[in-house]
């Protein structure tokens, strides 16, 4: 396994709460959390909002340091790893983020951004690597000198992704990626996906609130609640035979692009 | 039996080019209406030109919106600003921006019953009180005296239905009014629509992206690209037999969870660029 997570738990200080002495009370944000993802794997993290599925993420990857439990990467254990030590594994993993549009810089050009996420990790980028990176997502060489907001939402969700796997990654957390574009924009950047996906045999954590998207995408699935997972499996799986109720409830909440009168009655 | 709404050769432009091309189509009375479309499609701008609430960069070209008779787009702004909340209304898309963060529910939810409909304050507060009952709200109560923030996103998007339905408008315009929300909550939300759209026999004008949740709750879909009018029909028709190939391009690249072994195709370039090029480049 690449990644592995081993009861997990995360408590952050509950801002809400004011105690004018002693302790700030803490939430628990993440409760036992166990996973596994192989290398080319794709693991649907699935959730409502608030269920912890953003939180998981970025513990994965140890953007949160975990409060109880194990986090392994490639079998060495990051759980507690100093800064210094965690930089050279940083560049073995990459997170895409939901909105393009407010993680790039709008005042660095694509070529800059990528190249500087690059040179982060002492890599030196030339025009030619650039290009190619640009093709590798389906970008023209002239995207290098345009700036974001000059890009549309679905060439920009691209430069995430060239960003994303400008180092070679191992594992990737790519974070409600797809939410915010048109169907057939969607269509494109999960084609692209899956074809990294192969290409580099990557280890990809899907973070996602369309369960049919990850019908799609997943080899498995962890449905998340209240910072818990409740239900894990194969997704053909889950999808067959959910076990919990909550699972079947999140299914059968989805609509079809085909009238059924009793569906809103259920 | 006349429309409600009648959109008559509706165009409209902004210093970009245009953005409605001669777009028809009516909605009567008692009836659910999709417009349906990707983003730069036109369905929230034909929304807004309904509400008479279009950006200042775009301007109306040709045609006509016709509400009982009155064409709105010549309507003087204090007569349209007398029908808008009355009866027009709208459910808007962000439940977290369209509610005023500073007032109390119950003070916002009986302003329109006070000035509008003429209620004193008690009886519009226990008005309030039966609408919030109408969508379901628990401890009515409780939440009129509550502010937005303390409310989740599908309570205050409750409201705002409450709202919308409160002086029992004669066509509704609900833009994307379920994408801010969870799966789970978005089902309730639709079926509360549904069911008080039915009740009051509202016209309804229903924006959304999500090809899934108009068939669920529309009786007849508008299909748009580029601001034009590609396909219209009953829902049943247009997605079990769509006649235009863009209605199947976006039907063949939206994923569903029953049929996982079907490959998402986007959109055609060719289709688009045919489409582009009819539309004038």
């Amino acid at each position: 396994m690449l990644v592995a997570a081993q009861n997990l738990t995360l408590d952050v200080p509950d801002m809400g709460h004011h105690a004018l002495f002693g302790r700030r009370r803490m939430l628990r944000i993440l409760k036992d959390v166990s996973l596994e993802i192989g290398r080319g794997e794709t693991l649907g993290i699935v959730g409502e909002s608030g269920s912890g599925k953003t939180s998981l993420g970025r513990m994965l990857l140890r953007l949160h340091e975990p409060s109880q439990g194990r986090l392994l990467f490639d079998g060495s254990d990051i759980t507690h790893l100093q800064p210094d030590k965690m930089k050279p594994l940083r560049r073995r993993m990459q997170m895409i983020f939901q909105d393009p549009q407010s993680s790039l810089n709008p005042r660095r050009s694509i070529g800059a951004i990528l190249s500087g996420a690059m040179r982060l990790h002492g890599i030196e980028a030339g025009g030619r690597t650039l290009t190619a990176l640009l093709a590798r997502v389906g970008l023209p060489a002239s995207a290098l000198t345009r700036y974001p907001h000059q890009l549309s939402g679905g060439q920009r969700q691209r430069v995430g992704i060239a960003r994303a796997i400008a180092l070679k990654p191992e594992f990737v957390v790519a974070d409600e990626i797809v939410s915010g574009l048109d169907v057939s924009t969607q269509a494109q950047v999960l084609d692209l996906l899956r074809g990294l996906k192969s290409e580099f045999g990557l280890a990809l954590a899907f973070i996602s609130h369309d369960l049919s998207v990850v019908r799609h995408i997943c080899d498995r699935v962890v449905i998340m609640r209240a910072g818990e997972i409740i239900e894990s499996g194969a997704t053909a799986d889950i999808f067959k035979t959910p076990k919990s109720p909550f699972t079947q409830a999140l299914i059968d909440a989805i609509p079809l692009p085909e009238p059924d009168p009793g569906w809103l009655e259920g | 039996m006349s429309p409600v709404i009648d959109i008559r050769g509706l165009s409209a432009a902004s210093q970009a080019g245009p953005v409605l091309r001669d777009v028809s189509l009516q909605v009567m009375q008692g009836e659910a209406m999709a417009l349906v479309g990707e983003s730069g499609a036109g369905k929230s701008t034909i929304a807004k030109a309904v509400l008479g609430i279009l950006p200042a960069a775009i301007r109306v070209t040709a045609g006509g919106i016709f509400f009982a008779g009155t064409n709105l787009l010549s309507l003087p702004e204090r007569q349209m600003r007398e029908l808008l909340g009355v009866r027009i209304a709208l459910i808007p898309q962000d439940p977290q921006t369209s509610l005023n963060p500073s007032r109390r529910i119950g003070d916002q939810l009986t302003d329109g019953l006070r000035l509008r409909a003429g209620l004193n304050r008690k009886d519009a507060w226990a008005r309030a009180l039966a609408l919030l009952g109408d969508v379901h709200i628990r401890d009515p109560e409780l939440v009129l005296t509550r502010y937005p923030h303390e409310l989740s996103g599908g309570m205050r998007q409750r409201v705002l239905i409450a709202q919308a339905f409160s002086l029992k408008p004669d066509v509704i315009i609900a833009d994307e009014p379920t994408t801010a929300l969870d799966v789970t909550v978005q089902k309730q939300v639709l079926r509360l629509i549904r069911n008080l759209q039915r009740d009051h026999g509202t016209a309804l004008l229903f924006v959304s992206h999500d090809l899934g949740v108009v068939a669920q709750i529309c009786d007849r879909i508008t299909v748009l690209y580029g601001g034009k009018v590609l396909e219209q029909g009953s829902t049943a028709e247009v997605l079990r037999n769509p006649a235009h190939a863009y209605t199947r391009a976006l039907l063949a690249a939206n994923p569903r969870y029953d049929q996982p072994e079907r490959n998402l195709k986007p959109v055609p370039e060719d289709l688009i660029a045919e489409l582009r090029r009819e539309n004038g480049g």
